[in-house]
């Protein structure tokens, strides 16, 4: 018993939902980041299956590029979260509205 | 068999993301994300893509974790963190995205993707490695050292901005 590519699409969805859903939902900036994490995990939940069933590795390939982008990502945007705390006291984004018009 | 390992990883796949989402200290967010890597990873054990979920438990829970723990905890934040007051708006897209899923999956007619030629086949068990290796330092050389060209950016950019004394008029922690 095989299981349909679908089930692997579907599972990937709703992690991408909750990550979306956190991403909104959140104030704490470092949720809102570990959301992102979320997002990028169902993306290469999406590759990986499509790799096995297209029977083509350069879906493997891709999940690196995605996992280098995410560690640069976590490295800036925890970098910018420490520099934030420090000019502002607070991660909290309904303080953070300096940008706001 | 392999119907109960997907629907096992799955099930703790799906409820962890929402922990992350749902609960309000950070840390037990990082922590159920933790176990959320820990269950994708041996869904790629599932997927024969043993080398990726071997680099998902090094990277992404090994460093990536960790780099959250650590921020988590020297913040040392205490204050209560409620929801977002703009619920109407994470309603709407949530339930757009449901619904475009629920409509996509139950349409009628629609065919599974033919399964392409591909040149690479995916290797499972010992060989994954190897194959991965094969097309990443050929086919993708560039991309990959593109890649590297970001790791560096990433890290130049995060010491500058993470620095004390930026400009020397940074008010202090």
């Amino acid at each position: 018993m095989t299981i349909p590519l679908s089930y692997y699409l579907v599972l990937s969805g709703i992690v991408f939902l909750t990550g979306v859903v956190g991403v909104l939902l959140r104030r704490n900036i470092i949720i809102i980041l570990l959301s992102i994490e979320l997002m990028l995990n169902a993306t290469n939940i999406n590759f990986v299956a499509f790799s096995q069933y297209f029977h083509d590795i350069a879906g493997q390939v891709f999940v690196f590029f995605t996992l280098t982008v995410a560690a640069a990502e976590v490295a800036v945007g925890l970098a910018i979260i420490i520099a934030l705390y420090r000019a502002k006291s607070t991660i909290n984004i309904d303080e953070l509205q300096l940008l706001k018009w | 068999m392999e119907q109960v390992f997907f629907f096992y990883f799955a099930i703790v796949i799906a409820a962890a993301a929402v922990l992350v989402v749902a609960v309000r200290n950070p840390i037990y967010s990082a922590l159920s994300l933790l176990i959320m890597f820990f269950h994708v990873a041996g869904l790629y054990v599932t997927l024969h893509a043993e080398f990726l979920a071997a680099v998902q438990i090094i990277v992404y829970a090994g460093a990536i974790l960790v780099l959250y723990l650590f921020v988590v905890m020297l913040l040392n934040l205490r204050r209560d963190d409620r929801y977002h007051r703009q619920w109407p708006m994470a309603a709407a897209v949530g339930v757009t995205l449901v619904i475009e899923a629920i409509v996509l999956t139950a349409m009628k007619g629609w065919t599974a993707p033919v399964v392409a030629a591909g040149t690479e086949t995916t290797v499972g068990g010992a060989g994954n490695a190897e194959a991965i290796g094969d097309v990443l330092y050929t086919t993708y050389l560039f991309p990959f050292e593109v890649a590297s060209v970001i790791l560096l950016v990433a890290m130049i950019g995060a010491i500058i901005l993470a620095k004390k004394d930026v400009g020397g008029n940074a008010p202090q922690l």
